[in-house]
């Protein structure tokens, strides 16, 4: 049993933080890295990025946002219950190297993932500018971490209720326009990878983002995960989950992603009767 | 013995008794329902007791089988299946999933004329009645050597090893990378074929035993091998499987609604999707469903897929009906349930709608030329053949390699070129000190019993090792 020590509620409930004690994984972890969880005996198997580790008390930190049924269920979980499964650390670790100047661009829950990516890239030296954006600006979350994480924060909201008004690839844009960007790092809901990516290739700078398809083991056994980076098939969970942003064939990921999409608003809407019935 | 010959030409092979194929195929219980106490004596009254019995040689383990079915004969039930134990850890699962008609069965001197002596379902017979009937005894253990083993793996071959070790004084720990023990017996072989009732027994007994359990551990990745020496382990199993999902590498492979065998059934069985949306896990529910290929994983997958409701299943092979390597059983029984053969097929590639969702295949009918190097006939394509299958769920279940994820954070392990473990043949050793290996990781894609088979050989090896030395 893996029990949550600290949970908070950000952007309104609609985000949700879990700091949970698991001493293996949180001495092997690296950023980049993530776990699959599994709530209870009937749960589904929920691949979530490690936003934190702390090796010395033991726990990760996982920020995920409540999209459907099993993030529901995991939103109930309070302080000193378990989540009765969590596997890891999977995936490869992102690559820190110090390259020089760098942006590293959030989106939604992404900024989490990049959270840990970002200060490791600022610790190897490199100069880290971090563009973040939100549909608004009570959507916005870790502002006060990825400004710690990073030389230069920059902040865009949709309706421009806060910061840059626009979209992140804007800004991105702006500053590769001064030059001398030698890496991207792109994380968030997939249109935006795709559209950073679409640029960045424009202006020759490579990129990296990190992949969120469906998984179940999340150990390269079932293949579910596959995404075709540069023509060729690959298992996300172990050959990723980051990968040349370049390469990516988005479009299939993203109908991948709703191969479900179905069944699991019916099991969503199901339980979210059965909850609020209670 | 010349009384008990006349009986047994008289008498035809028992048959099993089996839920009727119409109700079955939309429902998860096991097929098969087992021998009654007066089903399996009168069986085992067929057995001609033979003094050079074929049977024997074609069981990979050597399982005493004139002994067991003479103690079945007498009524002594718990005699037998002690008989059984000493060579077989895990009878009521070899006894439902042994290709018994290539192994004992095929050798057995009965079946020269008649059908052969019933053997796997008396073994399955020995092991159910002693889970409902026994006393539940643990056989005795060897004193505590103070040796810690670890065993890598909860299938078949690292169950063996953990309950050989176990009973010879070592401590034994079993770190598994899924959240439920058992290997392929829980996430692979569905339920309706091998109840996970019966595979959470064995682990069971084995934890009674003493033999840690550590699931939600991915060695390579939660921690290492060499991790695992400093923690004070003195000797090592590897018995990882070989899960890596093969593709066919056809265009159009990655639509949504192509799944490997093993995401299938491990939504199907481990995450008991088919309790969906009673369980959080979805699966795909096909209407017209393919599955590629034509083993013991094809014919699960099928069969699966006619339970959950499909409308039809096919099942696809590039050559014919007699190089099928499923079970004997599995093939009669998944046409029974209503699935088609489309053999002497190959799919050329998939076809999919606006939406990235498979709508189709197409594929080439093939005929028998040369044997090629494996004596199997090789097909060859029919030149203008082509024509599509309409489906809307393909699983592709044309075999499977070896997973590098603990083996490439192991260099000092030697791999074949396959990325399977290299190990002495007899003792199941690897190249890295203290460290064995056995089952699919080392043979690729086999079977249970051969998988049970190298564990007992390793596990034999290992204890010396701990008491001896290298
Ligand atoms: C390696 C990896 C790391 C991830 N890290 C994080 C993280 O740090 N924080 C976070 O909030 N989310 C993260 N995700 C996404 C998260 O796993 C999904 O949001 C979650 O599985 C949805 O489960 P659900 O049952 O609540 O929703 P479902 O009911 O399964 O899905 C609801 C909606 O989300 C879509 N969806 C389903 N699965 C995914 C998926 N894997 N990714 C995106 N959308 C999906 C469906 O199409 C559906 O429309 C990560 C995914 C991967 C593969
Ligand atoms: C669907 C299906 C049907 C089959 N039907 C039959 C049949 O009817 N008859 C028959 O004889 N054989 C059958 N087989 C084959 C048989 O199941 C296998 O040969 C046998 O299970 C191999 O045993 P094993 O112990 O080597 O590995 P497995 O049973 O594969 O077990 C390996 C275990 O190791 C775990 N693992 C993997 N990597 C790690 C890691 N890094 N760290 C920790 N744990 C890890 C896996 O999760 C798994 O639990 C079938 C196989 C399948 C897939
Ligand atoms: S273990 Fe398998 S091969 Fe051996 S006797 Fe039993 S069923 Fe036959
Ligand atoms: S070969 Fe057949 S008849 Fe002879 S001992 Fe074996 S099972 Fe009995
Ligand atoms: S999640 Fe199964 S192979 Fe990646």
């Amino acid at each position: 049993m893996f029990k949550i020590v600290r949970r908070e509620e950000m952007t309104g409930g609609t985000v949700i933080l879990n700091e949970i004690e698991a001493p293996l994984i949180a001495k092997k972890a690296r950023p980049g890295q993530f776990v699959i969880l599994k709530a209870n005996e009937d749960g589904e198997r929920i691949p979530l990025t490690m936003a934190d580790t702390d090796p010395k008390k033991g726990t990760i930190t996982i920020i995920y946002m409540v999209v459907g049924k099993s993030t529901a269920l995991f939103k109930t979980l309070q302080v000193g219950d378990s989540y009765q499964d969590v596997i890891g650390p999977l995936g490869k670790a992102t690559h820190l190297e110090k390259v020089g100047k760098v942006i590293c661009v959030g989106g939604g829950t992404g900024v989490a993932v990049l959270h840990p990516i970002t200060r490791g890239l600022k610790e190897v030296g490199n100069d880290v500018t971090c563009i973040i954006g939100a549909r608004n600006k009570d959507l916005l979350i870790l502002e006060d971490e990825m400004r710690k994480a990073s030389h230069d924060l920059r902040i865009c909201t949709d309706d421009g209720s806060y910061g840059h008004h626009g979209f992140v690839t804007q800004v991105m844009q702006q500053a590769l326009d001064k030059g001398d960007i030698k890496m991207v790092v792109a994380i968030g809901p997939v249109p935006m990878m795709k559209a950073v990516s679409k640029i960045t290739k424009e202006y020759n700078v490579p990129t990296m983002v990190s992949l969120n398809p469906i998984m179940v083991d999340g150990t390269g056994m079932c293949g579910g995960c596959r995404v075709t980076v540069g023509g060729e098939t690959k298992f996300a969970c172990v050959d990723g989950p980051e990968f040349d942003g370049h390469k990516v064939d988005y479009d299939e990921l993203i109908m991948r992603l709703q191969a479900y999409q179905e069944e699991e608003r019916e099991c969503h809407k199901k339980f979210c009767t059965i909850r609020d019935a209670k | 013995m010349a009384d008990n010959k006349e009986k047994a030409e008289k008498k035809s092979r028992v048959p099993m008794p089996e839920q009727d194929p119409k109700i079955r195929a939309r429902n998860f219980l096991e097929v098969p329902t087992g021998y009654t106490v007066k089903m399996a004596q009168e069986e085992a009254e067929r057995c001609l007791q033979c003094k050079k019995p074929g049977c024997v040689t074609g069981c990979p383990v050597g399982v005493d089988i004139p002994g067991f079915i003479d103690l079945i004969a007498q009524g002594d039930m718990s005699g037998a299946i002690r008989n059984l134990w000493t060579k077989n850890a895990l009878p009521a699962v070899c006894g439902r999933v042994c290709p018994q008609e290539i192994q004992c069965e095929g050798k057995c001197i009965v079946g020269k004329k008649d059908a052969p002596v019933a053997i796997g379902n008396l073994e399955r017979f020995c092991a159910d009645y002693e889970r409902e009937h026994g006393t539940g005894e643990l056989p005795p253990k060897q004193p505590p050597t103070g040796k810690k083993v670890a065993v890598v793996g909860s299938g078949p071959s690292g169950l063996t090893v953990a309950g050989d070790l176990i009973t010879k004084g070592h401590d034994v720990t079993i770190l598994e990378a899924f959240h439920k023990p058992g290997g392929v017996l829980v996430y692979g072989i569905p339920e309706f074929r091998l109840p996970k009732a019966i595979v959470a027994n064995e682990v069971n007994f084995l934890s009674r035993l003493g033999v840690k359990v550590e699931c939600n551990a991915v060695v390579g990745r939660t921690v290492s091998l060499d991790e695992l020496f400093r923690e004070g382990y003195d000797a090592i199993y590897v018995g990882v499987g070989a899960g890596l999902p093969k593709f066919m590498n056809l265009p159009g492979e990655n639509l949504v609604g192509i799944l490997s065998a093993n995401e299938y059934l491990t939504r199907a069985n481990l995450m008991k999707a088919y309790k969906y949306p009673e369980v959080d896990t979805p699966i795909p529910i096909g209407k017209n469903v393919v599955v590629l290929g034509a083993g013991n994983v094809a014919m699960d997958s099928a069969r699966t897929a006619m339970r959950l409701g499909a409308e039809s299943v096919k099942i696809v092979y590039r050559r014919s009906r007699d190089e099928m390597p499923a079970r004997g059983a599995e093939i009669h029984h998944a046409q029974e349930e209503g699935i088609e053969l489309f053999l002497l097929t190959n799919p050329t590639r998939y076809i999919g709608n606006e939406k990235g969702r498979l709508t189709g295949m197409e594929c080439l009918r093939m005929e028998l030329g040369e044997p090629d190097d494996s004596g199997r006939r090789r097909p060859v394509a029919v030149k203008g053949s082509e024509f599509q299958i309409e489906c809307d769920l393909c699983i592709v279940a044309v075999g499977s390699g070896a997973n590098p994820l603990l083996t490439s954070e192991t260099p000092d392990m030697k791999l074949n070129k396959w990325g399977y473990i290299i190990t002495d043949n007899q003792a199941g050793k690897t190249t890295k000190k203290g460290v064995w290996a056995g089952g699919d990781i080392v043979t690729g894609a086999a079977t249970v019993i051969l998988a049970m088979g190298a564990g007992r050989q390793a596990a034999d090896s290992i204890h010396n090792y701990l008491t001896l030395g290298w």
